[in-house]
């Protein structure tokens, strides 16, 4: 046995000392939100198949305060995960040219951004139409 | 040289980040917020009788499968790495419990729009 006893610095709470890391750990933790929500959506698609009763069961579910103040955090965490997306994609996409030049960071992230409004507020309308 | 399996996971992972990104926002706002307090949308929106329709249809399947598994494949990626950054490294059981999840939520939505017919 060694009597070596070498100092390791401790990595607790490593990721808040530094505001880069805590805009890193906020953009990883959306995921957990985001696996939520999916299981959620998932015991839906179980009790449609389960039948009427169990189908009408989760809706009511759903109607709870405890699962709107849910939805509400999710809603937040989701609009962030958008935010954040395109914010790091000029770091995660291959890097682009058009006419030479290569495309600004800024130009990535507002495309994307606005694309995501669009998008939404598409679902948002084909919804509307399925059910006026 | 052993080949990586890191391209699936991180293309399910970009794939599911993206569709939620573009939206998830939207589809937050209408199945957990809009519709369980009668805003905006008619009242059947979700109804039994109308989800059922759209899951019988093939794109409706599409879509739900899409959006159930592709956000429980995204979510696994960044929480198996979440662990890490938390100081798990029992590596096995990490990817076990996140893309294991994340498997078997895929097979329990794809067995449950199977089940619901055509």
């Amino acid at each position: 046995m060694s009597n070596r006893r070498p100092y390791v610095r401790s990595m607790d709470g490593w990721w808040k000392r530094d505001a880069y890391f805590i805009r890193y750990m906020a953009r990883e933790v959306t995921a957990v939100f985001v696996a939520a929500y999916a299981i959620v959506l998932l015991f839906g698609l179980v009790r449609l198949a389960q039948g009427e009763a169990a189908f009408n069961g989760w809706l009511q579910y759903l109607k709870t305060p405890w699962m709107l103040v849910f939805h509400l955090i999710v809603l937040g965490t989701f609009v962030y995960h958008t935010w954040s997306w395109f914010n790091i994609m000029p770091k995660t996409m291959p890097i682009m040219f058009v006419g030479g030049k290569r495309v600004q960071p800024g130009t990535i992230t507002g495309s994307g951004i606005a694309a995501a409004v669009v998008a939404c507020l598409a679902v948002l309308l084909i919804v509307k139409g399925m059910h006026p | 040289m052993k080949r990586s399996n890191e391209p699936i996971f991180w293309s399910l992972f970009g794939a599911g980040g993206m569709l939620a990104a573009l939206i998830g926002p939207a589809l937050v706002f209408i199945t957990g917020i809009a519709v369980p307090l009668g805003l905006i949308y008619a009242p059947d929106t979700m109804s039994y009788n109308n989800m059922l329709a759209f899951a019988q249809n093939w794109a409706g399947k599409l879509v739900m499968f899409g959006v159930v598994a592709l956000f429980l494949w995204h979510a696994a990626h960044r929480i198996a790495i979440l662990l890490h950054d938390f100081g798990v490294h029992a590596v096995a059981a990490v990817k076990l419990f996140s893309y294991g999840g994340a498997f078997l939520g895929t097979v329990i939505a794809g067995y449950a729009l199977l089940a619901v017919g055509f």
